[in-house]
């Protein structure tokens, strides 16, 4: 296989730009991943165990949640997957500004170089992924990396924002109405209308630390007349709608791949997109104070959030029904990309059903900052983005390389990952009822959650077990893989109508022209 | 507007709070309302996930052409497969949103008959005040069967002082004064940690709840202020 370079660090083919998205976001999950491993290993035992310097810890766990959210799940999302199929999906050439995507990409890897500067730097950032003040301006450990790194992939997801609410209004393949989009292309167009709305408020928050840090300025520091909570309230109130810009896309390709495998048409489609994706995108910003429960906000606000927290479900149900609903009087095979899907549908419920008392102040005085909350975020976002988009790389496995993976090595990386999160995140949550706080570095305090650790790390090995047989599937297949044909799924949405792997401008001579009667997912009726 | 609405909704049921005769513990209605939640979700839990493993029996594909056969919902099933899912879903949020607020009225509504300690923490240890003026660090002795609250600050950064056993918890930063309060009524000593990362030693900002009978803390209480009185020089000092 020969590869010319010079043609992939110049392209602005919206398909390389999602494949570099896709081996970007997935290099930083990988060193996120040996960051979650090196913690997994400190915490296996009381004391400590790796390292003597909490400081050690306190870095890894830094970069490993920095790293998760801005450099792997964000960028895959709505990098690599909303670059890829949303102009396969609408039936359109590219997308609207082709170079501002390969600008985008390319800001991309800037901060994740910057983030990578973590480890050579002799001051880490040690700021958490939150970067609260005070601490974030009083630590030793370089604010700088973070204010920057937030910074360049911020600008990055605008002007992929931008791009994409373009493509999708404006270059739709002639005849595409509405509801004749893929709910992953409903979904793309929320996560970026939530990022336009809310990432520049998260720019100003930690543009705003590193004044107060490096330039003297007193936004968060009471002594001189500013107030702590204000970075907190900025920052979530970007940070929650962002698990929905993670959340959305996730489910977005979840239905997609449903749909597929089921052969069925999404049940109550109008119900999940303008119910489900319409009433997350309304409810999104109004929801960030259940963060801030034991922080000392107002009685009133704590309450009314409450409420407007607990309403999610409204939204959140009614795509789980079409979900679910999607599976009735289907067809469905039991293919790699099914199974990552089908997981997603039971993470995303445990995950969902275990945010409703972190949603309920008074349960939440006791649960939060525990250990319970790294479980259920990890299983409402962490796990089910991240099968999500691993489903989503087995999915578009033949599209984007022309080759079949081995179904038996896909099946092999799945059990052990879908068994190694359950291993770890369940008795994550149970060690939280133990009133485990999180972000420590040694729990001597808490003699009754050492098993409870020690099987966690276990499981952690069982989940690095499963992702390397998940990545060497993918480099088997790629270099071994049978020629796929274009449609191995027989799927009816656009992206498998065209070859395998498409070529520049995706469709040949002439675009797709859409019928009234003709649906993404028009499966049973021949 | 909404602030002007709930005000006099939450006075109205602190009154009804405060007018009820026995203190109630907030820790025991924690656990009551913990178990209530495990129900409902339980519940939901197996509906979707039952629902969700009996369609992957049975809607296996059994031949390779095999397509799915929809179902073609009409306007109204349509309409109904949203409107009776939502009134569902409301109808729970709202129960649970009420319970919730009925036990928060119980965390946040501290009883009259109280001792108030004042907490300032600081990296990394927990520093207590008495309404006397005696200072202890990183151990709070109180007397079994009276609530305790605590009105803290930090000099620092952002910590929460959190006690497991008591169920509760409040982040505790510089510039402004939050509360807590518990209710200890089994003497014995009670573990008490910071919850809010504060930098390298924070899983070791630990310290302890030490409850001891009335007439013990009595005795100490007064034995501490005088040991106060005699360490400070007359009054020329200040």
């Amino acid at each position: 296989m020969t590869i010319n370079w010079k043609e992939w660090i110049f392209t602005t083919d919206h398909k390389r730009v999602g494949v570099l998205y896709l081996i970007g976001s997935l290099a930083a999950f990988a060193v996120a991943g040996v960051m979650a491993m090196l913690m997994r290993y400190e915490l296996h035992s009381p004391g400590p165990d790796l390292t003597m310097n909490p400081n050690d810890y306190n870095v890894w766990l830094y970069f490993h949640g920095a790293a998760m959210i801005l450099g792997f799940q964000i960028p895959a999302l709505t990098g690599y997957l909303a670059n890829y199929c949303v102009p396969l999906m609408i039936g359109a050439r590219d997308v609207a500004f082709p170079r501002l995507n390969a600008f985008s990409v390319w800001l991309f890897f800037a901060g994740i170089v910057m983030a990578l500067l973590t480890f050579v730097v002799p001051d880490p950032p040690d700021l958490m992924w939150t970067g609260y003040p005070p601490y974030s301006i009083k630590t030793g450990g370089n604010t700088a990396f973070y204010t920057f790194t937030v910074l360049l992939i911020g600008f990055s997801s605008i002007l992929g924002g931008v791009n994409f609410l373009t493509t999708v209004f404006y270059m739709r393949a002639p005849g595409m109405g509405w509801n004749q989009l893929n709910i992953f292309v409903w979904s793309i167009v929320a996560a970026f209308i939530i990022q336009l709305i809310f990432v520049p408020v998260l720019g100003t928050a930690v543009t705003m630390l590193a004044f107060d840090k490096y330039l003297g300025a007193h936004f968060f520091n009471p002594a001189n007349g500013g107030d702590v909570l204000i970075y907190q309230n900025l920052f979530w109130f970007y940070s929650h709608p962002a698990v929905y810009v993670i959340l959305l896309p996730f489910l977005g390709i979840v239905f997609d791949i449903t749909a597929t495998f089921a052969r069925n048409r999404v049940f109550n489609y109008k119900a999940a997109v303008y119910g489900g994706i319409g009433g997350v995108l309304l409810l999104s910003g109004e929801v960030w104070v259940h963060h801030l429960y034991t922080a000392g906000m107002p009685d009133w606000l704590r309450l009314g959030q409450m409420v407007s927290t607990l309403l999610i479900s409204v939204p959140v149900g009614l795509l789980m029904i079409s979900l679910i609903g999607t599976l009735y009087r289907g067809s469905i095979s039991f293919r790699t990309p099914m199974l990552y899907a089908l997981a997603v549908q039971f993470t995303f419920l445990i995950g969902g059903l275990t945010g409703i008392p972190l949603a309920m102040a008074s349960l939440d005085l006791n649960l939060s900052d525990t250990y319970f909350i790294p479980g259920h975020f990890h299983y409402v976002m962490a796990v089910s983005g991240t099968f999500a988009i691993f489903g989503s790389v087995y999915y578009l496995f033949p599209k984007m390389t022309g080759r079949m993976y081995s179904e038996k090595l896909g099946w092999a990386g799945f059990i052990f990952t879908f068994a190694g999160i359950n291993l770890v995140f369940f008795p994550m949550m149970i060690a939280g009822l133990y009133g485990m706080p999180r972000r420590y570095f040694d729990y001597e305090q808490f003699p009754q959650v050492a098993g409870l650790q020690n099987f966690m790390s276990i499981g952690a090995v069982v989940i690095l077990l499963g992702a390397l047989i998940t990545l060497w599937s993918w480099i088997d297949g790629l270099l071994k893989g049978e020629k796929a044909p274009d449609n191995p799924w027989g799927s009816r949405s656009l992206e498998w109508s065209t070859t395998s792997p498409p070529p520049p401008g995706n469709f040949g001579a002439k675009v797709p022209e859409i019928t009234p009667d003709w649906h993404p997912y028009a499966y049973g009726s021949r | 507007m909404l602030k002007r609405l709930l005000l006099p909704i939450l006075m109205a049921w602190s009154f009804v709070a405060v007018a009820a005769p026995a203190i109630q513990d907030p820790a025991r209605g924690w656990d009551r309302l913990w178990h209530q939640y495990l129900v409902d979700v339980g519940i939901i839990f197996v509906v979707f996930a039952g629902i969700g493993a009996w369609f992957m029996l049975r809607y296996r594909r059994r031949s390779p052409d095999e397509e799915g056969r929809p179902v073609k919902l009409s306007r109204m099933a349509a309409v109904g497969w949203v409107v009776i899912p939502v009134f569902v879903f409301m109808a729970d949020d709202f129960y649970l949103a009420a319970k919730s607020w009925q036990l928060w009225s119980m965390y946040r509504d501290v009883p009259a008959d109280r001792l108030e300690v004042k907490l300032e923490s600081a990296m990394w240890r927990w520093e207590f005040t008495y309404p006397n003026g005696v200072q202890a660090t990183n151990e709070l002795r109180v007397p079994a069967g009276k609530p305790i609250m605590l009105r803290m600050t930090a000099s620092d950064v952002v910590h929460s002082f959190y006690l497991p056993d008591f169920r509760v918890k409040e982040d505790s930063m510089p510039g402004r004064v939050t509360y807590l309060w518990f209710y200890p009524q089994k003497t014995g000593e009670y573990l008490a940690t910071c919850a809010e990362y504060c930098g390298m030693m924070h899983s070791k900002m630990v310290g302890k709840v030490v409850v001891v009978p009335p007439a013990e803390f009595a005795a100490w209480y007064e034995g501490e202020a005088k040991k106060l009185a005699q360490a400070k020089p007359a009054p020329a000092g200040g």
